[in-house]
């Protein structure tokens, strides 16, 4: 035993896997499921799980992470639903376009940032366009365990429904779709009256959603403790900016179209990452100096700290200015 | 190797005793002469062939005797395993690692024969066969977590994540160092370390916490802890101080060689998938101070350690009355020669006491 | 008069604040003697016409002014274990929303605090004022039998007559203290019983 304390690993575990189907769902939404390589069974993982998936386009590595949608009690097979976002950053052009049957891949072992509270009476689930991606694992696991829950999905149209039909036929009783062409929408308020206690509300979709979900909860006098979320940011392009990383004794630009964490790993410095998505606070980094604005684009540090100045999460926070060194 | 599993006690007429071989890979904690807190966290992925550290769930020649002791601890009291009932998830999750990881890494005394949700499991030392199905409560004769935790050495606590914190809602714990699961369940990670002194002013806690909340799957870590317990006495528990506390002061110059004992707690800390829980279970083992002599970089080191200890920390750890005994015994065995760094005993290179 | 400073203790020793009326559209208070006074210092029409006042006044002579409030709901029981059955039925069939309000002395706070729990009632969303006596409820952790409005340290196990000393660790769940036979290394040694906070 060192008895030293060890740095944080970049990213969690790797796992190998073979591209076993891509399964278009319709319009913009792909399915993308995954064998292991070499025929082993996966480890089993809890609902609301992601894993970061791995893209070598071209000379780029590109790392993105998406919900686990199949079953987490079938161990033989990883899925993945994608959203192509012709405006995005290219990941999810990059699996669309250039990802087919039979390829290689590498993906991390599962992460959890929106995990059941399996102490909950009741589970309410709220989901927005392919936020569904999350609550169909969380929908399997509580089957497997009799758990009570009931969704409310809010889609942009029936043809863009993902998974509504599969999630209509088995749960008609659980399942409750809104259509925005049809002018539908979740009669929220109502729905969080009456709620017996012990119930617990998750949301993942658009961030409006989020907020309005928090937000109406919140006056309704629902504990904080009860309203999960689940909010990926892809990193924002911006102004190029240099940045100096004095552990490493390196200066590094970053691109208009990658993350200060992409720019940090192109020149081949390690650094510790899981979610890349502003959530796990794994990639937290001190600022040793700088003389600008941060962009601050995270959900783990509260106002003060990203009010300090000291430090700055660069999965997906930026900086504009004269100059910013880092501690990495 | 085939383990020989010691007949011994660990109580009433404590026959407990190491042999050369578990003298030899005790996990001495000590890595310099001092010691203070410390978030001394690292991977546990395995360790120098023989050590401890070196399979997942360590099994040594006390294994059986831990078993029966256990066993007995449960018969007096119940309460020692406890489980709230949204952690029986975990308790799946628990058994799963357990057996998946001892018949991995122990062939000779394990197996674990799966088709389906229907699991066989063979267990030789404990000359147990039993049939069941895998997360059906029903076909096993103890709820997952206590089935499985009666066949494996240490205690365990299986801690939920939630409002980023960790909870002790379940566990089992019958050789611990005086702390009771029973009045500590359902408490976050800063509330059942609250008694510990000093290290919730040096930040201790906040860094520990951080750290194992980001503990993820196929990433287990590990760190020693370590206290000081007269007569090899597995269940040092709060409930039954009133008894065992009075042993405390039985220490004599004659007997402290073989009274006293070091106990150093091996914590290890798994992601338990289909809970998203984590399990830390609490590996103790036990070493005379005499026993720990034979090695002449640990005693030297043990002497120091102890002589500079903080009385908060002497205190805490229950020795503060004993320390001058000690003291008196160890120096006998600290010539004052450097000591290499690291916790290993270095037989072969470390100079033999010179006094 | 009936507020008590504690003095700053371990992590999982209980933090009480100041009630505030809080938004929703069901308020439940339950209180115990001086703890009257916490629930008129915030009362007001509005909150009044959605809450319902559990209180018991061990002797103390609060009642008239908590009906006068007018609340929607009033109880008054002779002990706590009188009302525990009436406080697990208003939480069986209570929705989320629900504004909990806990105020008087530990051991009344502590013990409805479970059963908010136990109906699924986050403990960091209950609010607690302390008020009246600072006596704890103290378990035995060698017998597991539960001491009431213990006052001094060490005390009497009232069950199996073991001398316990006081400590600040305390159970959500039990609803208590701990305590821990003070002469098990030295047995009789007992030192003179003088008060918890003195």
């Amino acid at each position: 035993m060192s008895a030293a304390p060890q740095k944080a690993k970049a990213g969690a575990e790797k796992i190998e896997v073979i591209v076993k189907a891509v399964v278009p769902l319709n319009d913009l939404v792909t399915r993308f499921e995954f064998e292991r390589r070499g025929g082993a069974l996966f480890p089993p993982f809890s609902g609301g799980a992601h894993t970061v998936v791995e893209m070598q386009d071209g000379e780029r590595t590109r790392l993105n992470p998406y919900s686990l949608m199949s079953d987490p009690s079938d161990r033989t097979t990883y899925a993945i639903s994608v959203r192509r976002d012709d405006e995005g950053r290219g990941g999810s052009l990059f699996l669309h376009n250039h990802v087919k049957v039979g390829d290689v891949m590498t993906i991390t072992f599962p992460v959890n940032l929106f995990s059941l509270d399996l102490r909950a009476k009741k589970h309410l689930f709220f989901a927005g366009g392919i936020g569904i991606t999350p609550f169909m694992a969380m929908i399997e696991q509580l089957e497997h365990m009799n758990g009570n829950w009931e969704l409310h999905y809010a889609c942009r149209s029936e043809s863009l429904g993902t998974y509504v039909d599969v999630l209509s036929y088995k749960y008609p009783n659980k399942v409750h779709v809104y259509y925005d062409d049809q002018k539908q929408a979740i009669a929220l308020e109502d729905l969080l009256d009456g709620q017996p206690l012990g119930t617990n509300a998750y949301v993942c979709g658009p961030k409006g959603m989020i907020d309005w979900v928090h937000a109406t909860a919140s006056a309704a006098g629902w504990p904080d403790a009860n309203v999960h979320s689940e909010e990926f940011l892809a990193p924002a392009p911006g102004e190029p900016f240099e940045v100096r990383l004095c552990q490493s004794d390196k200066t590094i630009t970053v691109g208009e179209h990658e993350s200060l964490l992409e720019a940090i790993e192109r020149a081949g410095v390690e650094a510790p990452f899981l979610c890349r998505g502003g959530s796990c606070g794994q990639c937290e980094t001190d600022v040793v100096s700088y003389d600008g604005d941060f962009v601050h684009r995270d959900h783990w540090l509260d106002d003060e700290e990203h009010a300090s100045g000291k430090k700055i999460m660069p999965c997906v926070s930026r900086f504009v200015g004269k100059q910013l060194e880092l501690d990495r | 190797m085939t383990i020989q599993f010691n007949d011994e006690t660990f109580r009433d007429d404590y026959s407990f005793h190491n042999s050369d071989w578990a003298i030899k890979r005790f996990p001495f904690p000590f890595h310099e002469d001092s010691y203070m807190y410390a978030v001394n966290m690292e991977q546990h992925r395995g360790g120098p062939e023989g050590s401890v550290y070196e399979k997942r769930f360590d099994v040594d020649e006390h294994y059986v005797a831990e078993m029966r002791d256990r066993a007995m601890v449960l018969a007096d009291d119940p309460l020692r395993c406890q489980s709230l009932p949204h952690m029986t998830l975990a308790g799946w999750d628990l058994l799963e690692l357990i057996m998946v990881s001892k018949s991995e890494d122990y062939p000779d005394l394990f197996e674990l024969h799966r088709d389906g949700d229907q699991w066989r499991w063979v267990n030789k030392p404990m000359g147990i066969d039993d049939s069941f199905t895998f997360m059906d409560e029903t076909t096993l004769p103890y709820g997952p977590m206590e089935y499985i935790t009666r066949q494996t050495q240490g205690d365990f606590c299986v801690l939920d994540q939630r409002e980023d914190n960790l909870w002790m809602d379940a566990g089992i714990v019958t050789t611990q160092a005086d702390w009771s699961l029973d009045f500590d369940i359902g408490m976050n990670f800063f509330e059942w370390h609250a008694p510990v002194p000093l290290a919730h002013e040096k930040g201790i806690f906040v860094r520990a916490l951080k750290f194992l909340l980001n503990i993820q799957q196929g990433a287990p870590a590990r760190r020693l802890n370590w206290t000081m317990t007269v007569n090899p006495l597995l269940d040092t528990s709060p409930e039954n101080y009133h008894k065992w506390g009075i042993q405390k002061t039985t220490l004599t110059p004659e007997n402290i060689g073989s009274k006293q004992h070091l106990r150093v707690e091996l914590q290890t800390f798994f992601r338990l998938p289909r809970s998203n829980a984590l399990v830390f279970p609490i590996r103790c083992y036990l070493c005379s101070f005499q026993d720990l002599m034979t090695m002449p970089k640990w005693g030297r080191r043990l002497h120091r350690v102890v002589r500079d200890l903080p009385v908060e920390l002497a205190t805490y750890k229950g020795f503060i009355d004993n320390r001058p005994m000690m003291l008196d015994y160890l120096s006998q065995f600290d010539d004052g020669l450097p000591t290499s760094p690291g916790v290993w005993p270095d037989f072969d290179t470390e100079p033999p006491l010179q006094k | 008069m009936s507020k008590f400073e504690f003095p700053p203790a371990i992590k999982s020793r209980p933090v009480y604040g100041t009630l505030e009326a809080r938004t929703g559209k069901h308020h439940l208070m339950i209180a115990d003697a001086e703890g009257a006074e916490a629930i008129l210092e915030i009362a007001t029409p509005e909150l009044m016409a959605k809450s319902h006042i559990i209180y018991i006044p061990k002797g103390a002579d609060y009642g008239d002014k908590l009906r006068a409030l007018q609340p929607a709901q009033y109880y008054e029981g002779p002990s706590y274990a009188a009302s525990v059955q009436r406080i697990r039925h208003v939480l069986a069939n209570a929705h989320m929303g629900l504004q909990i309000y806990l105020t008087g002395t530990e051991g009344l706070m502590g013990q409805a605090q479970n059963e908010a729990m136990q109906a699924g009632f986050p403990h960091t969303a209950i609010q607690t004022e302390h008020r009246g006596s600072v006596a704890r409820r103290m378990q035995c952790v060698h017998c597991k039998g539960i001491t009431e409005e213990v006052e001094t340290d060490p005390f009497v196990c009232s069950h199996c007559g073991l001398n316990l000393f006081v400590r600040d660790h305390y159970s959500r769940r039990l609803a208590a203290y701990q305590g821990v036979c003070i002469d098990a290394e030295d047995p009789g040694n007992v030192p003179e019983p003088k008060g918890i906070y003195e």
